[in-house]
This record gives structure tokens, C-alpha cells and sequence, in this order.
């Protein structure tokens, strides 16, 4: 466990005279900062990417920086970082009939959810901040608690659109939930256990002797609640084609209308930070987690690292292919699609799955 | 197991921290000339037609319920999981039973017509909607 090495490494240095509490707050501190940067660099990062890759799919060239003033870098490299220059010298622009405390409290609620679901997600074999017994059940508690802050979001902006963004947002991302969840729990039922390495553990080795073990080639169950987790798992980051809580052409930004500056920064990181977690717990419970591909080659602490990462960055590629290559969904259609067709497969899923397992034992 | 879970609510706290440094540096850094029109509530460019604090449709409750009976099914099925492996067929037919008995549930929802987005099959009350589709067929709209 990382924070406890840290500690150590705090007390050991010449620090030690901070003594356990001390060490264990400079320790958060660092570890907290890091996280804090892979968010913030992931966001910047994946904007960009993001702008390049609608170009190209679109036979445009996207972001070149070939403007006056600020120049952004060949290719438009910098575009991103120049966006997030310009947000923080943005005018905070509260609206006279919002609700002012929920409406400064909102960014707060959405981001710490996103953000303390790091800590439970396995980097690689020893980097994981807390090593949860229920790791599986904590992120998916803790990254459902971001509504709360999407609905007071909406509700204290007293803005039409913002309220209808932030009511079909909720709706929509609730329904998903229950998919998800499900789909995941047809993997614990062949592990036992909601500890995260315990599940990245589950996958070592191969099966038919060419694929590597993970979840996905394990069995023909497995597989399918790999495309209903990951299905619900875009609609619950509200992404094309389930993007319809900010539909622009509907609803002008949905719920964080009225935000501006720092506080809409914090909106639009904390989506990314959530497509991060979607991927990250897809890594881990379907796509071996730090493991690599070709079992034996480039193991260890560093290769865990790259492959987690590598594998994350994949599957957020894949949204964003995904994005652009779909049209929106209709309300009404993204409920069906939740609930009469994802919800009966992920339960059937789920069945499957335990039969596979009793029969194979 | 402690330090796990104080890790959590230190991330917490830093994470708040986090945001709030960001949104003094804004403070320092960006203008601030408040006016009556700026902070006016965005509604396309015209004046605002009174609040957004309105009674809203009904359909949004009616799927938070659906979603609460289950998310606490949801809830029973994790530890259900992991021990599953140790309990066996008796575990996968006493929840496939708990099952079952849900999705009762789920068909007679499904069938009143509570998932449709608008609601169109109703017995009372017959909603706007079906006033609507009902006078168009009278004036042969």
C-alpha cells in the first residue's frame, strides 16, 4: 500500500521528527498532489486529443495555434493549457437569483467524488493508496455520489435549462447504475472477493493458451458484461450518444449553465476525472488491470504502471471514437435502452454466470 | 484498515482545499465588475420569465422509485457475490428466487407503462398527452 511506504519514507528521512501523524498527513499531501496531477493532466490531455481526433474524423485539422496574440505551439499543442489559462482569468459570475450557498457548493460535491475514487484504483502491483477490502463497492458508492452535486448543480442556478439538464442527468445516470453494478457483480461471483488486486490477481496466466486470462476471454459471460458495463459506463460520464443532459442544441449546456470560470473548470475536470474511473474499473475488473498483455513479458512495478495506464488511455480512445461516430439518443430511447434492454441482459448475465461457475467447479 | 478509510477523508479535505486555492487564485487573478445584466438569469438572451423553482412531471419520480427498490437489491447482491462461491447452488436458487420475485416487479412496471418516457397507456386520467393526440384525431388535425 503506497500511503504506508510513503510513511515510512517520510519517517526514515529527515523528517522523522513529524512522528506518525505528521508523516501520514505529508504523506496524503504528496499522494493527493499526484492524483491531483494525473486529473488535471489527463483533462488537459484528453481535451486536446479529444479536439484532434473529432478534426481528423471529420477531415478538419482541429487546434493549430495560428492565432494573434497567445500562440498555442505547433500543432496547437498548447491549445488546451491556453483554455485552462484563460478559465482562471475568467470573471466568477454568480447569477442574482441563484441559490448562492447550493450553488457554490455544487463544484465541490461533484469533484470530491470523482476525486477520492482514485484512491482505490490499483496503478500497478504495489501502487494502490488504499488497498479496500470492498475497493469495487467504494468506487462505485462514491463515483454515484457526484448526482448530488449534478442536481444541486442544476436546481440552485434557478435556470430552466439548468433544472431540466440536471433532472434528465439524474435520471439518466441512476438508470445506468444498476446495469453497471450488476454486470459487475457477475465477475465477483468468479473471484469471491471486491478487493481490487485480489480481482487484477484473478487474471494471471492464459486461457486456450494464446489470450491472456482476463475477464473478458474468461467465459462467453464475462464478455457480455464487458460491453454492458462499458455501455453504461459512457451513458453514466453523459457522453454522446448519451449526452443528452447537455445537449446543446436542446439544452444549451444543461446543468452548469450558468457556471463560469473556476467552477465550470471544476465541472468539466471532474468529467474527465469520471471517464478516467469508468475506465480504470473496466481495466481492472474485465482487462487484467496492471497485467500485461503476453503473460511473463514486461512485468513488474514500472511495466504495471504503463500497462494500467496504456489500457485506461485505449478504452478512453474508444469513447471518444465512439462520441464521434454516433448520433445522440432520444429520451425516451435512452431509458428503454437502460432499462428494458441492458437491465434483463445484465440479469440474465448475471445467472449465466453463476451456472458457468457452479458447472465448472 | 483504519488508515485505509483515513486516507479517504484526508483526500477529502485536501481535495476541498484543492478546489478552493484554485477558485482564490481566480479571485487574485481574474476581473470582477458585477452588473445587474451579467448576473441576470441566462434564458436565451430575454428576460427571465419567472423562477425555474417550479412542480416538475412526475416521470422523474416515478424512476427515482424503480431505481431505489433496485439499488437495494444491488446492495444485497454484493455480499451475495462474494460468498458465493463457498454457499453454491443453494445460493444461486435462493437468489434466483429473490429474483425472480423483483422481476415480477420489473414486467408489471414494464407493462403499466411506467419505462416509456411519456406515458401513453393509462386507464384514469389520461394525461395531456393523450388529450392532445385525441383532439387532433377529432379535428383531423
Amino acid at each position: 500500500m503506497t500511503i504506508t511506504w510513503l510513511i515510512e519514507w517520510v519517517n526514515d528521512s529527515w523528517l522523522g521528527f513529524l512522528g506518525l501523524p505528521g508523516a501520514f498527513i505529508l504523506a496524503v499531501i504528496i499522494a493527493g498532489l499526484a492524483i491531483f496531477g494525473l486529473v488535471a493532466v489527463h483533462a488537459i490531455v484528453a481535451v486536446y486529443v479529444e479536439r484532434k481526433v473529432a478534426a481528423f474524423m471529420q477531415d478538419r485539422i482541429g487546434p493549430m495555434g495560428q492565432g494573434p496574440g497567445l500562440h498555442a505551439g505547433k500543432w496547437g499543442l498548447l491549445q488546451t493549457v491556453a483554455d485552462a489559462l484563460k478559465l482562471l482569468v475568467k470573471e466568477d459570475i454568480i447569477p442574482a437569483a441563484a441559490d448562492r450557498k447550493l450553488f457554490v457548493l455544487a463544484p465541490f460535491i461533484l469533484f470530491l467524488g470523482a476525486f477520492i475514487a482514485f484512491v482505490a484504483l490499483p496503478f500497478s502491483e504495489s501502487l494502490v493508496l488504499a488497498d479496500f477490502n470492498v475497493g469495487l463497492f467504494y468506487i462505485l458508492a462514491v463515483s454515484s455520489f457526484g448526482v448530488i452535486g449534478l442536481i444541486l448543480a442544476g436546481w440552485a442556478s434557478n435556470n430552466k435549462w439548468s433544472l431540466y439538464g440536471a433532472m434528465r442527468s439524474a435520471a439518466q445516470i441512476i438508470s445506468y447504475e444498476i446495469p453497471a453494478a450488476i454486470s459487475l457483480i457477475a465477475v465477483i461471483l468468479l473471484v469471491g472477493s471486491l478487493n481490487m488486486q485480489a480481482i487484477t490477481s484473478a487474471q494471471s496466466g492464459t486461457v486456450w493458451g494464446i489470450l491472456p486470462n482476463w475477464f473478458v476471454f474468461q467465459n462467453p459471460f464475462t464478455f457480455m458484461a464487458f460491453f454492458i458495463y462499458f455501455i453504461a459506463g459512457i451513458a453514466e460520464t453523459n457522453r454522446t450518444p448519451f449526452d443528452i443532459p447537455e445537449a446543446e442544441s436542446e439544452l444549451v449546456a444543461g446543468f452548469h449553465t450558468e457556471y463560469s470560470g473556476m467552477r465550470w473548470a471544476f465541472f468539466f475536470l471532474s468529467e474527465y476525472a469520471n471517464m478516467f474511473i469508468v475506465c480504470g474499473v473496466a481495466v481492472v475488473v474485465f482487462l487484467g488491470g496492471w497485467q500485461s498483455p503476453i503473460p511473463g513479458l514486461m512485468t513488474g512495478r514500472i511495466w504495471g504502471l504503463f500497462w494500467f495506464m496504456g489500457k485506461v488511455v485505449f478504452l478512453v480512445l474508444i469513447m471518444m471514437w465512439i462520441r464521434w461516430t454516433f448520433p445522440r439518443l432520444r429520451v425516451d430511447q435512452l431509458m428503454n435502452v437502460s432499462w428494458k434492454v441492458l437491465l434483463p441482459l445484465a440479469f440474465f448475465n448475471l445467472f449465466g454466470a453463476g451456472i458457468w461457475s457452479l458447472w465448472l467447479d | 484498515m483504519y488508515r485505509e478509510y483515513g486516507t479517504v477523508l484526508a483526500f477529502i479535505l485536501l481535495g476541498a482545499i484543492l478546489l478552493m486555492v484554485a477558485l482564490w487564485l481566480q479571485k487574485l487573478l481574474a476581473p470582477s465588475h458585477p452588473s445587474k445584466l451579467k448576473q441576470s438569469t441566462y434564458e436565451c438572451g430575454e428576460e427571465p420569465e419567472g423562477s425555474a423553482w417550479v412542480q416538475f412531471n412526475i416521470r422523474f419520480y416515478v424512476i427515482a422509485l424503480i431505481f431505489l427498490i433496485f439499488d437495494v437489491e444491488v446492495v444485497f447482491l454484493f455480499p451475495w457475490a462474494v460468498v458465493f462461491k463457498d454457499l453454491g447452488l443453494l445460493a444461486l436458487v435462493e437468489m434466483g428466487i429473490f429474483l425472480v420475485i423483483l422481476f415480477v416487479g420489473l414486467a408489471y412496471v414494464w407493462r403499466k407503462g411506467d419505462l416509456d418516457w411519456v406515458k401513453l397507456r393509462v386507464k384514469f386520467a389520461r394525461g395531456r398527452y393523450h388529450r392532445i393526440a385525441e383532439n387532433n384525431a377529432k379535428h383531423k388535425v
